[in-house]
């Protein structure tokens, strides 16, 4: 029974390998390593509770007269079952309620912005699911400088569109525009928010992976800064794109952006204009070994004591069940 | 997807682009001034067709220039209203989800004084 506390456990000392592990790759691997540590983590943590729960389940007395189960000797084999069950199952309960409220403010987010947006054309010719999506851009008249990428509705066959007021079209030259169409354009065809999307529930799920939303963000823009500089072929525009949108974006403060207190720490967009700046980046791969091991370790750890405390519930059925004929005989 | 006479990039990334410069200009914008403003290696023919294109869609408006047509982008009656809206809706919650990639997240004024020293100028 030791098993099922593990994936409860490994966040806490994963999660700030997964973060050490991701400044050291690339972009693209980093915000791989960071979304994949968090759902494998954030599964084996709502497993375990799952089983704790499960385990409790079966010393109910209807349960365990349904599944032909030996009440005696299962409170004998675990007599703290319930309670954890217990815990676990109120535990569920709140994290069911996090995991709504969160996909209910995404939702809303999104359909804020969609309902702002001028129609779309509906005219478009329906699309070959093979041929790259048509990501179109619509531009806010509003002088202050803003740009993000909205998601499609993929059950509507809705490619994304690229959203840039007028304001930030005006503060960037031509080339700095196509780099600025080219990050968004690679947040849409990544799918970028779905990996916020998961970040922000696995964030529920367990309070140590709280700490791998920020650095995947981060990861993600220079994701899309990369893929940016790649297609307009200067690392330098594509900085001056990043840096110049920034001061114009900050130059203007509208109320919708709450003012940072100034801090001591160096921000996201400094970070990623210094990294354009630098030629292209590369893993530095053996000072990375360690912490990329121990990172699998956790990660396996986790899946297996997810199945082994699986395993482990079923023998205890098994046995009970087994127990009960006995009595019975 | 192939009518216009592309290098390499997709119609639509072409089209984008020719749009964000003509809203990026106070002024309607001939081929000539579209293809300076880009500063990139397309042909005048290529961005005619591209505007000839967005002027069908609704999307530019055109007048005559002398011998060419010269373009505004189109401003929908809603579309500034609506994007005050969307700022403010967005921006009552502190804690608003990070599902819209924002291009720029705030400075704080050791980040602006840093980015102005990356940039290596003042006018930016």
């Amino acid at each position: 029974m030791i098993a099922v506390w593990a994936p409860l456990l490994l966040p806490f000392l994963a999660a700030p390998l997964a973060r050490r592990l991701a400044d050291a790759l690339s972009p693209r691997a980093a915000a791989w390593t960071l979304a994949g540590s968090a759902a494998v983590l954030a599964g084996g943590a709502l497993c375990s509770l799952g089983l704790l729960a499960a385990a409790g389940l079966l010393q109910l007395p209807p349960v365990a007269a349904l599944g032909h189960l030996s009440l005696p000797w299962l409170t004998a084999a675990a007599p703290s079952a319930p309670l954890a069950a217990a815990v676990a199952a109120l535990a569920l309960a709140a994290l069911t309620a996090l995991a709504v409220r969160t996909a209910r403010r995404h939702h809303h987010d999104l359909r804020t912005a969609r309902a702002a947006l001028p129609a779309e054309d509906t005219r478009r010719p329906p699309r070959h699911l093979l041929t790259p999506p048509d990501h179109r851009l619509t531009v806010l008249d509003d002088e202050r400088a803003d740009a993000f990428a909205l998601p499609g509705r993929l059950h509507r066959g809705e490619p994304g569109r690229i959203v840039v007021t007028a304001g930030m079209l005006r503060a960037l030259s031509g080339p700095e525009r196509a780099a600025l169409l080219a990050h968004e354009r690679a947040h849409l065809t990544g799918r970028h928010h779905l990996f916020l999307a998961l970040a922000e529930h696995a964030a529920d799920i367990h309070p140590a992976l709280r700490q791998l939303r920020t650095p995947l963000g981060y990861h993600l823009e220079r994701w899309a800064d990369e893929v940016a500089a790649a297609r307009v072929g200067d690392r330098t525009v594509t900085a001056r794109a990043v840096g110049r949108a920034a001061l114009a974006a900050n130059r203007a403060p509208s109320p919708a952006r709450p003012k940072l207190a100034a801090a001591a720490h160096t921000g996201p967009v400094p970070r990623r204009v210094a990294a354009l700046l630098q030629p292209r980046p590369t893993a530095t791969r053996t000072r990375l070994r360690p912490v990329a091991l121990a990172l699998a370790a956790c990660l396996a750890l986790s899946t297996a004591a997810t199945l082994e405390a699986t395993a482990d519930l079923h023998r205890t059925v098994e046995a009970a069940q087994h127990n009960d004929g006995h009595v019975e005989r | 997807m192939s009518d216009v006479p592309s290098a390499r990039r997709p119609a639509g990334e072409l089209e984008a682009e020719v749009l964000a410069a003509l809203w990026s200009a106070r002024h309607p914008m001939t081929p000539q001034d579209v293809q300076a403003a880009l500063g990139g290696d397309l042909a005048r023919t290529t961005i005619a067709t591209i505007l000839a294109r967005l002027h069908d869609k609704g999307t530019v408006e055109r007048t005559r220039a002398g011998r060419a047509y010269a373009y505004t982008p189109t401003v929908q009656d809603t579309a500034g209203l609506a994007a005050r809206r969307m700022h403010t809706e967005l921006g009552r919650e502190a804690d608003r989800s990070t599902v819209l990639a924002r291009f720029v997240s705030d400075l704080s004024t050791e980040d602006e004084q840093l980015l102005r020293a990356l940039l290596g100028d003042g006018t930016a």
